[in-house]
């Protein structure tokens, strides 16, 4: 068993705080990944866990055992760091072994421990290089396994893949991907990016500014953000933001007179806005159709396209100036300059209040942000 | 590089064929040994003359109180300083002020730079004090230790005693060579420590969270990350140190003289007293070359255990 559950967490440096109260509960097996802009806490909170930095006030239980004053070493957690942080002047055994060496577990049980972790992480023919010696993504594996001999209730990882280049990432994620499903882990993950999170996570936690704006599974936050942070925050290229005004709102949906001109009448429930009341019209760049500039009230101008092969972006301009991202076919032909319509889909466009609260769907339950 | 002018839009030198590489290459290389040429020379002649000169002085009768009878003698100078009384004494000292000093100075020095690495309010003056004593001159801080420090009866070491109703130790007549090792030290723990704290910057804070993390105590993490970490800037201070301690002179002179009897007498004292207290040159130049050889077997043998160390990438 491995259920962590965190109470009221709060960190700070010198008078800054950097964790403002976290509340999270993370459940046996699952891969959590904490994401969110840089210096939101994320880094912070895994070391929490972890044990490396001092915890100001709140509560860390580790099944029903409170770790959160013991020592690192003694809270049944294993780390794999950002720079991996192998011994440089011991082999890859002795770096796998070193944890139960000080543990005092005896010889052929340490091999035993060893030659298992390096079967599964196919590291067999590399124990008795120094880590000099290895390339990147074998240094990650052997970070891993290190942490893997120790059999830890909870593996903890600080953004593990961001200093491998980009196709040795996507076959690191797969072999993590992988692992959790072999080890039967519980996994802590911390990313900014938001690739790894959406593919790894059974459990996304959006950080910002030390707090959590959301947790939930990666389509859950995907389709239903709960503010407008998170709906920029997830997905790319990023949701587009149009200023506009609750023309009517009721119950059954929500009538919307956009800045830029084009009115919609969207699918929500509108019972906590009412009229006038200024909101954020969000959508996202894979849910928008391109036209020609006479089939839509929505008229924009073509900026940059960025052709990706099987997609193409376009970067548009509205009549007001504000900008917004469009996903179109491979071979869409427009160019730069042209006049062109674009039709939203609006079972799929999010509102958001002045406070930046989405407007919930109707029948959802209501969420706090 | 040729050099060629150009008429009239034409090329006076056709396109360089293998022949015309050649001479150029030869060129090249001629014009390199010219110029590097006198610095070779002035370098040989800085080298070379000093060194035939002791060696032919080395070989002759040459008593700076005899003028004159600069016979050729053969080996005898060499047979003389090598059973000269002086001569085992010489070089017992010699090895036991080098490695007394270098086990003080990369003991203390990995200690104190271990200790200073950790944050702590003033941590800045406190590295440069600690660092200062390398910058004062051999000569000034053997005189500070002689009569501030460990003189019998005005020292502060004397005053302490004295506080606890103990005898005065007169350390230079009592233990002569201990005092000179307590001062030579004094100058090259702070070389030791300049380097080791510096080298402790460079330490990877992952890497001692990953083994905190392992479950290692302060002591198991300086016993296998810090001191691991440490063992070429220790092999740097070892052989930067055995280098200039073999030729300790002005602590030595300033304080004792080389005695009480031979008892701090090293190598290069010895050559000192031969040719200028006992004016004789020859033997002088003899023990030199004696001295010579002794170093360079010593860096031989430090090159062999050490140098590895450094050779090899990181």
């Amino acid at each position: 068993m491995a259920d962590l559950t965190i109470r009221n967490l709060k960190k700070s440096f010198e008078d800054i705080d950097i964790i403002k109260g976290i509340d999270l509960d993370i459940k046996d097996h699952e891969f959590v990944v904490f994401v969110g802009p840089s210096g939101c806490g994320k880094s912070t909170l895994l070391r929490l866990i972890a044990g490396l930095e001092e915890v100001t006030s709140g509560s860390i239980h580790l099944d029903d055992r409170d770790i959160t004053d013991v020592a690192p070493a003694k809270r049944d957690l294993a780390m794999v760091f950002q720079t991996y942080a192998l011994y440089p002047h011991m082999t890859v055994r002795k770096n796998m072994s070193f944890a139960l060496e000080l543990a005092g577990v005896d010889k052929a049980e340490i091999d035993r421990k060893v030659d298992e972790a390096a079967q599964i992480l196919e590291l067999g023919h590399l124990l008795d290089r120094k880590p000099k010696a290895l390339s990147g993504g074998q240094r990650q594996r052997v970070a891993i396994g290190r942490s893997i001999v120790r059999h830890p209730k909870i593996f903890l990882f600080d953004e593990p893949l961001s200093n491998l280049d980009a196709a040795l990432r996507v076959q690191m994620r797969l072999e993590l991907a992988r692992l959790h499903h072999e080890l039967k882990a519980t996994m802590i993950y911390v990313t900014h990016d938001q690739v790894e999170a959406m593919t790894l996570a059974d459990k996304v936690v959006v950080l910002n500014g030390g707090h959590i704006e959301q947790v939930g599974s990666p389509l859950e936050l995907y389709h239903h953000p709960v503010n407008a942070f998170v709906a920029g925050f997830i997905g790319t290229p990023k949701m587009a933001f149009l200023k506009g005004k609750v023309k009517k709102a009721d119950r059954a949906g929500v009538t919307v007179q956009l800045d830029c001109g084009p009115e919609y009448q969207l699918p929500l429930d509108g019972s906590r806005l009412k009229a006038g009341e200024p909101v954020t019209f969000g959508m996202r760049p894979e849910h928008i159709e391109v036209t020609a500039a006479d089939a839509s009230p929505f008229k924009v101008t073509l900026d940059v396209t960025e052709h990706l092969g099987a997609d193409t972006f376009c970067y548009v301009k509205a009549q007001n100036g504000e900008t917004l991202t469009v996903r179109a076919g491979g071979d869409y032909g427009g160019r730069f300059g042209e006049q062109v319509g674009l039709i939203p889909d609006l079972a799929h466009c999010h509102l958001f209040d002045e406070k930046g609260r989405a407007v919930p769907k109707p029948g959802a339950p209501a969420q706090a942000a | 590089m040729s050099i060629s002018t150009v008429q009239d839009g034409v090329p006076a030198v056709p396109a360089p064929g293998p022949e015309t590489v050649k001479a150029d290459k030869r060129l090249h290389s001629r014009v390199g040994l010219l110029t590097v040429s006198p610095s070779v020379l002035a370098l040989l002649v800085w080298m070379i003359v000093p060194l035939a000169m002791t060696i032919y002085f080395s070989l002759i009768r040459y008593n700076l109180l005899y003028p004159g009878e600069n016979e050729f003698v053969g080996l005898e100078n060499y047979y003389f300083f090598l059973t000269d009384e002086g001569f085992v004494h010489g070089a017992l000292n010699t090895l036991w002020l080098v490695g007394a000093t270098l086990l003080i100075s990369v003991v203390a020095g990995v200690l104190i730079a271990v200790l200073v690495d950790t944050p702590f309010w003033g941590r800045g003056i406190v590295r440069v004090l600690l660092i200062s004593p390398f910058f004062i001159m051999p000569t000034v801080s053997a005189l500070v230790w002689k009569n501030l420090l460990l003189h019998p009866v005005s020292g502060v070491f004397a005053a302490v005693w004295n506080f606890f109703g103990a005898t005065p130790v007169d350390w230079f007549a009592e233990y002569p060579l201990q005092a000179i090792i307590l001062i030579v030290s004094w100058q090259w723990v702070p070389f030791a420590v300049l380097l080791l704290m510096t080298a402790m910057q460079s330490l990877d804070q992952e890497q001692k969270e990953a083994a905190r993390l392992d479950g290692a105590g302060p002591i198991a993490i300086f016993w296998h990350i810090t001191l691991p970490h440490l063992t070429r800037p220790i092999a740097v201070v070892v052989m930067i140190e055995t280098i200039f301690l073999l030729s300790i002179f002005a602590e030595i002179f300033t304080t004792t003289g080389g005695g009480p009897g031979y008892e701090t007498t090293n190598l290069a004292y010895l050559i000192y007293s031969q040719a200028l207290l006992q004016f004789d040159v020859g033997m002088a130049s003899a023990g030199g070359l004696v001295a010579v050889v002794i170093a360079n077997i010593a860096a031989f043998i430090l090159i062999r255990m050490i140098g590895k160390n450094l050779t090899e990438k990181a």
